[in-house]
Parts: structure tokens; C-alpha cells; sequence
């Protein structure tokens, strides 16, 4: 799962992990969540703004209905129950990064209460039930200048709308959390409601960290560490804390109450503010907007709407189309391979020659080229077309791959292709066993050996007339043929 | 010399005015009353005369430039114009200049109307004399001794010493309404949601509304309705029909049923006062009113349940003045915690300080229930009030303030005494109703005396009408304060 794991500190240790988690999740509407900027990443900074984001004096929020809509989207995926009243909430602070001095968010009736994310690991069936599901806006980001009194604000990101995910405490290890935050993460691609890029910070992390005694049931102080944006990070930092807290204990010492902040150079974490810096956030009801409010009808129409998920997905590729476990869970875990493939097997449903080249050939592609798989902007039909020649033996598997470079790089027709490059099988018996009357000739003591019973003699001479017709034999057929003509 | 809004504007519509003409005559009368009462902040003269050419030029060429065209507008400083400073009367933000203008302001604009001037008003709207400025303390035209009211005391003065031109005050808690009475004018606070809060500097989001101050209804009508309506960039405006105001308000009030409650005549209500309306409820009685008892138990204790939720309100709104991104920003500070402090304390005044303190104590955790909570259950019994006195009848009459404008200083060490003005008007900001103050004569010191009418929510032309009505029978309104800018006393 991560690059450099670390022995886990919770292992043969007489404590075990009590961890929470506090997902962020950028929605990708078109507009801001209470203003009409665009909702989108990279401008120069401060060039995306306007009186209302900006917090102007004078200007009011007017809330985003598409924001609503995907927030109930991704609040019903996760099996939450949905109050028909919702409000915003101001939650007061001051920061530079917050124009208004507040930021709009939900207190007391979110859009979503409870709720449960399932997911596997390690191969077994696991669970984290979510406490809660608001929406808010995001603050804008500041940047400090190493060795320069200065520090920038960019509020381009001020009044993008934000899906905060909190889980309960039923997490015990750094493995779990990375497997219940990818398949959320897998949720949240599945439902489009965002693209849940980490490194541009559309997906982060609060992680609530505190250890007890192996078995206890109570809950003991806890630690909570601000703004992971890695899976990796999320791992390290929850190591590195549980075993600091660990450490803590067995010198009889208390962990205290305390945000902390993960530096990933140093692969630590570090106190930001103690309990007693804690912010009373002074929520009180936002007077500035109506309360959210739907029927049962729309929710059922949301309801309705919503896509097939990851575990859904995951159970119709093994039991209807008879995938095995693993190809189908690479598949899932890959929306754009998965949206792929389902387009494929429309045209062609020998799924498991699909899948096999989608997670071979395709994927191998996409990658080489730093790119997803719809980025490939390949036509399932012209894909279908290239597995369909090979399982029929018009070209070889191996040749295949040649094929399918050129392509990517064009949009002629895959029999042409595979003809331009001289790459079709060689189908018509009597020149193939010309062929391989002449390997045998050329290759008496291989044919001995085979005679004698030697297997690995006939994989050299399959070899061998596999090298003379440029790959384009077919391989199966050419070590049949050897057998028929060495046993008659 | 033109007399009312109306004739400024058929004057422009009939050719016989230029809209150069009417801006020039206002200016003059603005500068001429100004260095005596201090209610304008800003003159708006070059501004003013660029767009009454502009404007002149479009009457000529025939194009219909609004139905307002040409009439001059004041505006209170803490809305959005595009040009003028918009400082909310505070140190804090003494030199801002807004990007962009308020919807009520804009509405104004695009019906043709020319704004000569922003107005002076307590720090961000909080007070009832406009002593709070951090600009000038304005004064009253009837005695310069003494304080307009406030908050929009600078519209209120203004409204009082000049004919013929469109003032926007806004009202939290009866800002547009009190220095109304206590200036001899007539104030409507809309409806909460009647008139777009967008471009208005927050002062308590869930009680602020923008309203004229003009010498009659029918004027106050003919603002409301060219800027009421929906607005998208304000979801607290409300999409219900913009009535045709000034025809509405013109109809008789034969029938219309009017509530008294006692509750709305305490204790310290100055005898003068409680005479003077009552002898106004006389008159609507003689033109057809049916009078009759209310009841509105919970009245009592609008003044403390206001007091919470605007300063509860207040301490967030006002958080955004932090230094950082708007206002002064301190000369000194070791870190960022520090530039917050310094740049706030300076900033701000003693009143604007006080409120937010309030308003913080208020929403912090343990105190929350105890104080913002049940204020907002009082706001809810008091709502439930007037919604069953008001089913009884079509409208609540009673005086706008218990007492009449007091002299200047009087009120300012005792901030308790100063809120029991605000009695009888915050009512109508805790409910969300349209309340109007008009002139119902003068007391024996000659200082005027209001009348107010709380109506039915969105029945804001229900207030206007029996307004009109009394004005069409009396000529309280029609008395000129002593410092006016056509140079007479008596009538104007």
C-alpha cells in the first residue's frame, strides 16, 4: 500500500489505535458554493474571487443548489439518514485565509447523520460507520515564505464547496483508515461529485488519534493532526503518533489534548495548539440563508439516480460476468477502467478477455503516458475490435500489444493496422507447416530430444518458427503441428 | 422651488426641469443646510452633475431613461454606491469605497434617479441619536441643540431641512423610524425581505431591512416600489408581487380596523406624546378607522431579546474588519494575533465595541442557551403576538419613541438608557413587519412627535395607506423645521 511501510507499532504492543477520522471533500460544481465565481483549481492567484467570496462588506452567500444536490448524492451513497430541514451555521474564527471572519457550515442539522462506508481488507469484510455528513466552505490558502516576515493569501479556493465526512471511532490501524479513505474516495469518483485529486487538495484529512489498552472499551485522550493530504502520509503520520502515544504511556506520562501537524520530512508530528488554544467557534444559525429544505419525492429522485457503486460494481463483475476477484477488484478501484470496460463488454461480452487487456495492454499505456484511461481517447468499439482479433487468431496476443500503439496514435481501422504492419497470423495450414518442416529440418538434435521425450525441446523449436515468421505464427498451433509431425 | 418628489419628477417628465436643474437645486440645498446639521458625509456634486447630463442627454434624444428620472437621492453611508465612500460612519473602514453598489441603490440608478450624497449615522447603525459617528454628530433642524435620532439620523435631518429628493436610510431596530419622529418626517422599514439587504453593510442580518425617510406615504411609496422586489444576490428577499404602492397607499381606509395595545403604551411614555397620538388616532377614527384593543404580552421584553440578537449578530458580522483584509490596519503589532487586537481596538468606537463584546459573550459555549437561545424564543412569542393581534386587526397603532428628540450628550454615559428608546420600534425588527413612523404634531417645545403603524407581514402597502390617509387630512407633515434650506419657517 505505501511505498516505505514501517513496522506497525501496535503490533505485539498491549495497546491498540482508537482512530476518527475528518474527511474533506472539494465538490467539483461549477460554481462556487455562494457565489457565481468558477469552482476550479490553478488560476493566478486572487483572479477567481468577487465581492461575495472576498466577504465584501455588504455582499451576502446565496447557496448553491447543484452543491446541495451532489451533497445528498454522496450522503444517501453512504447510507446516511436525511433530515427534511438542514441549515448553515456560521462558525466563527479568525484567520487570514477567511475573509468574513466566519465560515459558513453546518452545526446541529447537517445534511447527512450516520451512515457506513464498507469496504475490504486484507480480504475480509470490514466497516467504519460515519457519524456525520455537512457541507461548508472552504477557507482560501495562505503560503509563508521561508526566511521572509511575509505571508500570501490566494482567495481563489475562498467559498468552494467542501463535504465534510466524519467517521466514529472505528478505526484501529494505519492499514484500516487507508482502506476506508480509498473506497470513500472510490464513492465520491463513482458519484462524480468530485475529482478527489489529494495532491491539488481536494481530498484531506483530520486524523483523532488515541490508544488504550488491548480490549478496553472506553476512549482515552486524543491527538488530532491536521490536514493530511497523501495516503502515505495519513499512514505515516498515524504511526508516528501511535507510537509516540505508545512511548508516552509506558513512561507513565499523559497524552494531552492538542492538535498537531504532520511534517513529512521529518516523518513526525508536532504540537500546533494546546486545549487550552482551542477555539470556542461561537456557532449560531446563519442569518444570511434559508434553511435547506427537499421532499421526500426529490430525495427519491436523487435516490434513484445514483450510480452503480464500488461494492455493487465489485459483485456483478464476479458472479454475472465471472470475473475472478482480483482482475474485478483492479477494475473497480479504477473508475475510468471500469466505466471502460463496462462500454466494451457491451460489444463484445467475453469479459474476461476485455478485462485482461484493458489491465494489461491499456492500462500499461495510460500509464506510460502519466494519463487515465478516458484520456486515452480510445473508442471501446476500435478496442473491441483489436481483443476481438486476437481471441479469434487473426493476430497474436503478443503482436497485439504492437497493435494497439498505432492505435492510440490514429483512428484507422485495427484491420488495417494489423495488415500495415504485416501482423496477421499466418491461417493457411500449408504454408505455417512449410514453415515448420523447415525449423525441423534445419534443427536435427532439438528433434531428437523431442523424440526422446524432452518437453523443453519443443517450446525451443516453437521458438524457432515463431522467430522465422516474424511472431506471426500462432504458437499453439505451431508446437501442435511439431507434435503431429515428429509422432507420425 | 420645487415642493415633493412627485413634482420633481413630472417637472423633469414635462420638460419644464432639467435633471441638471433638479441635481443642482438639490446640492444647493444639501450645502446650504449642511454646515448646520452635519448630515451628509460626502457631497456627491461632480458625480452627481456627470450623470444628471448624462441623464439630460438621453431626455432629449428621446429615450426613456426610468421613471424616476432625474430625482436626486441621498444615501445613508452604510449602503453600497459606487461612488462615495461607503464607511459605515466608523474609523475602521473611514476611507473605503465599495467595487460594487447595493440592489436598492442600483434599482434607484437604473429608474433614473441621481445620488448627490451619503449620510451620516451611528458607527455601523448602532444607536438611537447618531452621536456614535466617528464623522460628526449630526443635528436636529427643529433644535440643533438636539440629536436627530439614529441610526439614520444624517437621512432623517436631511429628509427634514429639504424638499424634493429620495433619502435610504436602513433599520435594524428602528434606525429609519426614530430619527423619522424625531425630525418630523415619515420612515417606512419594509417588510424583512421586501427590499434586497444586498449592498448593505450588516449590522444584525436577521433584522436589517433598507427603507426610505420622506415627507409623506405616498412619497415613501413611490421609493418602496422602485426598489422592493426579489433580488437573486439576497435569498432573504422575497418573491412575492411588487405592488403598485403609490396607488395602493391613495385608496380610503373606511372599515380598516386599527389595534391599540397597551403594551405599546408603557409606563415611560412622555404624556405629550401618548396625547398627540392619541388625538392622531382621532383622525383615522373620523375618516372610517374601527379602533379597537390588542393584546401583545410578550412586548415587554422585545428590548432585551433585540439587545442579544443584534449584538449576538453583529459580533460575527462585524468580524470580517480584522486588519488583514478590510480596515485600519494597526501600525504596530508583534504577530498576527496581536494585528487582530490592535487593528479592532483602534478601530472601532466605544458602542461598536460594546455590542460586539455582547454579542460574543453571548454566543460563546454555556452562555449560548442562557442568553442567544432564549432570545430567540422571546423573538418567536413575540412574533406569535402580533400574528394574533394582527388577525384581529388590519393594523397596531402607537407612538414611534416614548419621548421626543433629546438634547445632544444627554444619553451618552447611560448606554440602558439609551436602548429604552428603541421600546416601541424593535418590535417590528424582531417580527419581521412593516412599521412606519409619521409626523403627528409637535410637542410644547416644538419638537416633533410620531405616530407609528405596525401592519401584516408583506402588507407594507396597508401602513402606507392609512399614512396617506392621515396626511391627506392633517398637515403635521407639511411643517418645516427651523433650519431649512429654502430660508422660511412655517410651511414649506
Amino acid at each position: 500500500m505505501c511505498a516505505e511501510k514501517k513496522l506497525d507499532p501496535l503490533e505485539n504492543s498491549a495497546y491498540e489505535a482508537v482512530v476518527g477520522l475528518e474527511v474533506h471533500v472539494q465538490l467539483n460544481t461549477r460554481t462556487k458554493m455562494f457565489c457565481r465565481c468558477e469552482n476550479r483549481f490553478g488560476a493566478e492567484p486572487n483572479t477567481n474571487v468577487c465581492p461575495v467570496c472576498l466577504g465584501w462588506p455588504g455582499a451576502l452567500p446565496y447557496a448553491n443548489r447543484e452543491a446541495i444536490e451532489q451533497s445528498l448524492r454522496a450522503v444517501l451513497a453512504c447510507g446516511c439518514e436525511v433530515g427534511e430541514f438542514s441549515k448553515f451555521d456560521r462558525k466563527n474564527y479568525y484567520y487570514p485565509d477567511l475573509p468574513k471572519g466566519y465560515q459558513i457550515s453546518q452545526y446541529d442539522q447537517p445534511l447527512g447523520l450516520g451512515g457506513q462506508v464498507d469496504f475490504l481488507l486484507d480480504g475480509e469484510k470490514a466497516g467504519v460507520r460515519l457519524t456525520r455528513i455537512h457541507l461548508e466552505e472552504d477557507a482560501g490558502k495562505n503560503t509563508h515564505v521561508a526566511g521572509r516576515p511575509v505571508s500570501f493569501v490566494d482567495l481563489n479556493r475562498a467559498g468552494t464547496p467542501l463535504l465534510e465526512i466524519v467517521t466514529e471511532p472505528d478505526i484501529s490501524s494505519a492499514a484500516e483508515a487507508g482502506a476506508f479513505l480509498r473506497n470513500l474516495r472510490l464513492i465520491m469518483l463513482y458519484l462524480g461529485v468530485s475529482d478527489c485529486n489529494m495532491e491539488e487538495g481536494s481530498l484531506r484529512c483530520d486524523v483523532n488519534v488515541s490508544i488504550r489498552p488491548k480490549g478496553a472499551q472506553h476512549l482515552e485522550t486524543r491527538a488530532e493532526i491536521k490536514n493530511l493530504n497523501s495516503f502515505n502520509f495519513i499512514e505515516k503520520a498515524l504511526h508516528y503518533e501511535v507510537s509516540r502515544q505508545i512511548d508516552l504511556k509506558e513512561r507513565g506520562e499523559e497524552v494531552v489534548q492538542e492538535t498537531r501537524l504532520y511534517d513529512p520530512e521529518r516523518d513526525e508530528t508536532r504540537s500546533m495548539r494546546g486545549k487550552e488554544a482551542e477555539h470556542d467557534y461561537r456557532y449560531f444559525p446563519e442569518p444570511d440563508l434559508t434553511p435547506v429544505t427537499f421532499t421526500r419525492e426529490q430525495l427519491e429522485d436523487i435516490r434513484s439516480s445514483l450510480p452503480e457503486l464500488p461494492a455493487a460494481r465489485l459483485q456483478r463483475y464476479t458472479s454475472e460476468l465471472g470475473l475472478e476477484d482480483y482482475p474485478a477488484d483492479l477494475l473497480v478501484r479504477d473508475h475510468e477502467a471500469a466505466i471502460f470496460f463496462d462500454a466494451c463488454i457491451e460489444l463484445y461480452p467475453k469479459a474476461r478477455s476485455a478485462a485482461n487487456w484493458i489491465l494489461n495492454s491499456l492500462k500499461e499505456e495510460a500509464n506510460s503516458r502519466k494519463t487515465g484511461i478516458s484520456s486515452l481517447g480510445l473508442e471501446p468499439g476500435r478496442f473491441v475490435d483489436l481483443v476481438k482479433a486476437v481471441d479469434d487468431g487473426v493476430v497474436s496476443s503478443q503482436k497485439g500489444r504492437e497493435v494497439l500503439k498505432p492505435m492510440l496514435e490514429s483512428d484507422k481501422p485495427v484491420a488495417e493496422i494489423i495488415s500495415e504492419l504485416g501482423l496477421e497470423q499466418i491461417s493457411d495450414d500449408s504454408e505455417l507447416r512449410e514453415q515448420v518442416e523447415k525449423v525441423l529440418s534445419e534443427h536435427p538434435g532439438p528433434v531428437e530430444d523431442v523424440r526422446a521425450g524432452k518437453k523443453n525441446s519443443v517450446n525451443f523449436l516453437v521458438g524457432q518458427v515463431m522467430k522465422e515468421t516474424r511472431g506471426k505464427a500462432n504458437p499453439g498451433k505451431v508446437a501442435e503441428m511439431i507434435g503431429e509431425i515428429l509422432s507420425a | 422651488m420645487t415642493k415633493s418628489v412627485f413634482d420633481t419628477r413630472d417637472s423633469i417628465r414635462a420638460g419644464e426641469l432639467t435633471a441638471t436643474a433638479a441635481a443642482e437645486d438639490a446640492l444647493r440645498q444639501v450645502e446650504q443646510v449642511n454646515p448646520q446639521l452635519d448630515a451628509a458625509t460626502e457631497i456627491l456634486r461632480e458625480e452627481a452633475l456627470e450623470q444628471a447630463a448624462e441623464l439630460d442627454r438621453r431626455l432629449e434624444s428621446g429615450e426613456e431613461p426610468g421613471p424616476l428620472a432625474g430625482v436626486p437621492f441621498t444615501v445613508k453611508s452604510n449602503i453600497c454606491t459606487l461612488y462615495g465612500r461607503t464607511t459605515a460612519a466608523s474609523r475602521i473602514i473611514e476611507n473605503h469605497v465599495s467595487p460594487y453598489e447595493a440592489t436598492a441603490v442600483r434599482r434607484l440608478r437604473e429608474a433614473g434617479a441621481v445620488c448627490v450624497a451619503k449620510t451620516n449615522l451611528d458607527e455601523f447603525g448602532m444607536g438611537s441619536s447618531t452621536e456614535n459617528s466617528s464623522i460628526k454628530i449630526t443635528k436636529n433642524p427643529w433644535e440643533t441643540n438636539h440629536v436627530p435620532g439614529g441610526s439614520s439620523g444624517g437621512a432623517a435631518a436631511l429628509c427634514s431641512a429639504t424638499r424634493g429628493m429620495l433619502h435610504l436610510g436602513s433599520d435594524t431596530g428602528g434606525s429609519i423610524r426614530q430619527p423619522a419622529a424625531y425630525c418630523g418626517v415619515t420612515g417606512l422599514k419594509p417588510t424583512y425581505g421586501r427590499v434586497s439587504r444586498y449592498g448593505l453593510l450588516a449590522f444584525a442580518s436577521s433584522l436589517d431591512q433598507i427603507g426610505p425617510l420622506q415627507h409623506s406615504a405616498l412619497e415613501c411609496a413611490l421609493v418602496l416600489e422602485a426598489m422592493a422586489g426579489v433580488d437573486e444576490m439576497d435569498c432573504t428577499s422575497r418573491n412575492v408581487e411588487v405592488k403598485d404602492y403609490v396607488e395602493s397607499a391613495s385608496r380610503d381606509i373606511s372599515g380598516m380596523r386599527l389595534g391599540i395595545a397597551p403594551e405599546l403604551f408603557p409606563e415611560g411614555v412622555d404624556s405629550e406624546v401618548r396625547e398627540r397620538v392619541e388625538q392622531a388616532i382621532e383622525v383615522l377614527r373620523g375618516l372610517g378607522a374601527e379602533v379597537k384593543e390588542v393584546s401583545l404580552p410578550n412586548a415587554r421584553y422585545a428590548n432585551p431579546a433585540y439587545v442579544l440578537v443584534s449584538a449576538a449578530e453583529a459580533s460575527s458580522n462585524l468580524a470580517r474588519y480584522d486588519g488583514v483584509h478590510f480596515g485600519h490596519r494597526t501600525k504596530e503589532a508583534e504577530d498576527l494575533v496581536a494585528l487582530y487586537k490592535s487593528s479592532r481596538a483602534e478601530g472601532f468606537g466605544p458602542e461598536v465595541k460594546r455590542r460586539i463584546m455582547i454579542g460574543a459573550f453571548v454566543l460563546s459555549s454555556g452562555y449560548y442557551d442562557a442568553f442567544y437561545l432564549k432570545a430567540l424564543k422571546v423573538r418567536k412569542l413575540i412574533r406569535q403576538d402580533f400574528e394574533t393581534a394582527l388577525g384581529e386587526v388590519d393594523a397596531v397603532v402607537c407612538p414611534t419613541s416614548p419621548i421626543t428628540a433629546f438634547p445632544i450628550g444627554e444619553r451618552m454615559d447611560d448606554p440602558m438608557k439609551l436602548y429604552a428608546v428603541d421600546v416601541l420600534t424593535v418590535p417590528a425588527n424582531l417580527a419581521s413587519l412593516p412599521a412606519l413612523s409619521l409626523p403627528c404634531g409637535l410637542s410644547g417645545d416644538g419638537l416633533p412627535i410620531g405616530m407609528q403603524l405596525y401592519g401584516r407581514a408583506m402588507e407594507d402597502d396597508v401602513v402606507l395607506r392609512i399614512a396617506n390617509a392621515f396626511q391627506s387630512e392633517t398637515e403635521h407633515h407639511l411643517q418645516a423645521p427651523p433650519v431649512n434650506a429654502w430660508g422660511g419657517g412655517g410651511e414649506a
